[in-house]
């Protein structure tokens, strides 16, 4: 919260070339203060604990430095918003009038050369790593992490459907993950089927599902939709933990079994992989293959996406989410638009679960908690509502910008030989969603092409649309 | 019999808890119509507030009166906890005035989650046990079994400290000119404007009076379970809202009707049914509040303006 917000002073004051430096340094003085306020005592002392008694340290070293961290950045902050001011008030003879259709900005370009270029390098992600880093072996790490990338990515882009082409908040996405996973479990536990079978399976399961929790409660205003969903996804986490006759309760349902290349499994001996395509054998075939596995579940979602979009019932998810009581009147069925968008998200979601549950060979209720739903929303809400290359950036730097992070070695010279960014990743996607809200609440690629052309393409700015854009 | 009286006595006081939480939820739903989603981590962080003072007045300044060691404590958390409050409304909720529908939900979930793993990296994850505060209690009657009715000295003085508060917030809502500012922007904020009416301050004061309420509760938290963790916003955060929509989101009373309720059904589940699903249950009512009576108990009926 130490995040110091736009003021309104500095923006009325009359535009002159000079700073006032006294001003803001009393305002970011006063932000400092704030701040050492907030730091009592939960910053300022540390509860530590021998036995059973607990003991207090204090830190007051740290407190000055956030303090003067805040002053600093108070005063950028000032600096920053007083040039602009100035800028603003006095045009440069270049610049025209603002247009009132949508320039194309330097966030809006990126996305004309993102989509070849990320496809291109998510195709080739293992043989660079591979020749980067000379070896199958040496390359787990990094595939590893590939995969991980692409499931959020996946998630990402199931949630998007909800969230953001149809606008309903969903804060239980992540009971759909669960129950594609524990259906891909307990199916190839109990009746042996194979992944190939279950997995349209779960994601039937799951859209099901979605339908049975959404049909009564999508009638519900947005925010009262939202605490629903929430409580919904608790309530299975609940379930999954409680019965445990099913699920095996909190010890989770383990040795799942793996998945084949169509019927080849990834075995060392005679009619594995290995074997049948004449290669030596190698742990990291199954990676490779799970790899692809994901990016192909995940294009899949991305293109099914953009070509319901197109249909109407794609238009009439974003109808809905600009006006709902606009869609009323003009003969929207909304409950059933609502349904549909609610219950395809689920069944990507259910998707992703049962490669979840393949990838892990181990299922357990503490994997689909609150955290995990939120993690999904800040990447969709970070992503831009409705952008899918936005989505698909925002996992990349939400999942895998830590992970690069604690390999960084410098850092841990600076914050000490035991920092680790992981714990700071959610403190920051807290502040990075509230960033977001305040700054550029339509998303960091707030361009999308339109769903319908009348004779030519043109861009739509974000500021002429009540919601999302487009 | 005697365990029907001894949940009784146990869900009231976890009633007023969740009564005082609620208030927050209610006052700020009725006066910008969002679900302040941070509310259950702004009772988490009081709580460790008041777990850091009460270790801070009793081992170093030498207070060896638990009752006003907890008095001086209850002070400084109410302060400290409405800076947070209002912080929280300045920099995360103010700014969005206008903007679009979700945008303070996703806010306020940015935020809980922001706090919750604050207090997370700043205290660390273990549970933070407290040395027994209050620990006496009386007997009330000896049932034939000899199962022993009691009332702890704790749950006195939750009930009493709720029972003054919600009077002396009462008296602020009803009777002064703040409480009328406030009711005023509840109606009509534009028209509040027009007449003069501070409605930024108004309802920067709503933020502070919630968290006010919301670090008694923290406070009375730590009392009656002696242990706090970074994660113990979420769930009675959860209920406490539960417990507004039930007595009619908007409603003050409703509010504490809403909590006792949740309080006894959720004692009386443990006690009869089964301890492992009282929190789905809290979580099925609320499911089903919201889907058959979202107006609640004492709430008006909800009109769409087109």
């Amino acid at each position: 919260m130490n995040a110091p917000s736009i003021t309104t002073t500095a923006q009325n004051e009359a535009p002159s070339r000079n700073f006032d430096l006294a001003a803001a340094s009393k305002d970011a003085l006063k932000a400092a203060l704030i701040t050492l306020g907030l730091s009592i005592p939960i910053l300022s002392y540390k509860t530590n604990q021998s036995g059973a008694d607990l003991f207090l340290t204090s830190r007051w070293g740290l407190v000055a430095i956030i303090c003067a961290i805040v002053f600093g950045l108070r005063l950028v902050l000032h600096a920053f918003t007083a040039s602009r001011a100035y800028a603003k008030a006095t045009p440069s003879a270049h610049q025209a009038t603002e247009p009132v259709g949508a320039t194309p900005n330097a966030f809006q370009h990126v996305s004309k050369f993102a989509i070849p270029f990320f496809l291109g390098v998510a195709l080739a992600f293992p043989i660079l790593i591979y020749l980067i880093q000379g070896g199958l072996n040496e390359s787990r790490y990094w595939v590893d992490l590939g995969i991980l990338i692409l499931t959020y990515v996946m998630l990402g882009w199931g949630l998007n459907i909800v969230v953001g082409l149809a606008g309903l908040l969903d804060l239980g996405y992540v009971a759909f993950y669960a129950v594609g996973a524990y259906s891909y479990a307990l199916l190839s536990t109990t009746f042996g089927l194979s992944f190939w079978i279950c997995l349209p399976l779960a994601g039937i399961l799951a859209a099901f599902w979605g339908m049975i929790l959404g049909f009564p409660v999508l009638r519900l205003r947005g925010d009262y939709l939202a605490i629903v969903t929430l409580a919904f996804g608790e309530i299975i986490r609940l379930v999954l933990i409680n019965w445990v006759d099913l699920t095996n309760g909190g010890a989770g349902i383990s040795s799942i079994p793996r998945a084949t290349f169509f019927g080849l499994p990834f075995t060392a001996g005679e009619g594995g992989f290995a074997a049948t395509f004449g290669l030596e054998f190698n742990g990291m075939h199954r990676m490779i293959f799970l790899y692809y596995l994901i990016l192909a579940l995940a294009l899949l979602t991305n293109f099914v996406t953009m070509r319901l979009r197109k249909l109407p019932v794609g238009r009439a998810w974003e109808a809905l989410r600009e006006d709902e009581i606009a869609c009323r009147s003009l003969g929207i069925n909304t409950t059933n638009t609502k349904l549909t968008a609610f219950s395809i998200g689920a069944m990507f979601g259910g998707f992703a679960g049962s490669f979840f549950a393949v990838r892990q060979g181990f299922v357990s209720p503490e994997s689909f908690n609150f955290l995990e739903s939120a993690i999904i929303l800040a990447i969709v809400v970070m992503g831009g509502m409705g952008s899918q290359i936005g989505v698909a950036i925002a996992a990349i730097v939400l999942v895998g910008g830590p992970e690069v992070l604690r390999n960084l070695t410098f850092l841990q010279s600076v914050f000490g030989s035991g920092f680790d960014p992981n714990e700071y990743r959610l403190l920051l996607f807290g502040m990075g969603m509230v960033a977001m809200m305040v700054w550029r609440p339509r998303g960091l690629i707030s361009e999308r092409e339109p769903s319908v052309i009348l004779k030519e393409r043109k861009a739509i700015s974000g500021s002429l649309v009540k919601e999302g854009h487009g | 019999m005697e365990i029907f009286v001894q949940q009784l006595i146990n869900g009231l006081t976890l009633g007023s808890i969740y009564g005082l939480i609620a208030i927050g939820y209610t006052m700020v739903f009725g006066i910008i119509g969002m679900v302040n989603f941070a509310h259950g981590d702004v009772f988490m962080l009081s709580a460790f507030i008041s777990l850091i003072f009460f270790l801070i007045l009793t081992t170093w300044l030498g207070i060896s009166s638990v009752v006003l060691a907890l008095f001086f404590v209850l002070i400084i958390a109410m302060i400290l906890t409405s800076l947070w409050g209002w912080a929280v409304e300045r920099i995360a909720y103010r700014p969005l005035r206008g903007s679009f529908r979700l945008a303070p939900l996703i806010s306020a979930i940015g935020v809980s989650i922001f706090l919750s793993n604050f207090v997370q990296v700043a205290q660390g994850a273990r549970n933070k046990p407290t040395p027994p505060m209050v620990g006496d209690v009386i007997v009330l009657f000896q049932g034939a079994s000899g199962y022993n009715v009691a009332l702890s000295y704790k749950q006195i003085i939750i009930m009493m400290v709720t029972a003054v508060l919600l009077t002396v917030f009462w008296y602020v809502v009803q009777k002064t000119s703040l409480g009328r500012a406030q009711r005023a922007c509840e109606q009509d904020r534009k028209m509040a404007a027009l007449l003069g009416i501070n409605v930024d301050r108004t309802i920067s004061l709503t933020f502070v009076i919630g968290a006010a309420l919301a670090s008694v509760a923290g406070t009375m938290y730590l009392l009656y379970y002696g242990v706090v963790s970074f994660s113990d916003g979420f769930v009675p955060g959860v209920k406490a809202f539960t417990a507004a929509v039930l007595g009619g989101i908007g409603s003050l009373p409703g509010a504490v009707l809403g909590g006792l309720i949740i309080g006894l059904i959720e004692t009386f589940w443990s006690a009869y049914f089964s301890i492992e699903y009282k929190d789905v249950a809290a979580f099925s009512i609320l499911a089903i509040v919201l889907i058959f009576m979202p107006s609640g108990i004492l709430g008006r009926p909800e009109v769409e303006k087109v």
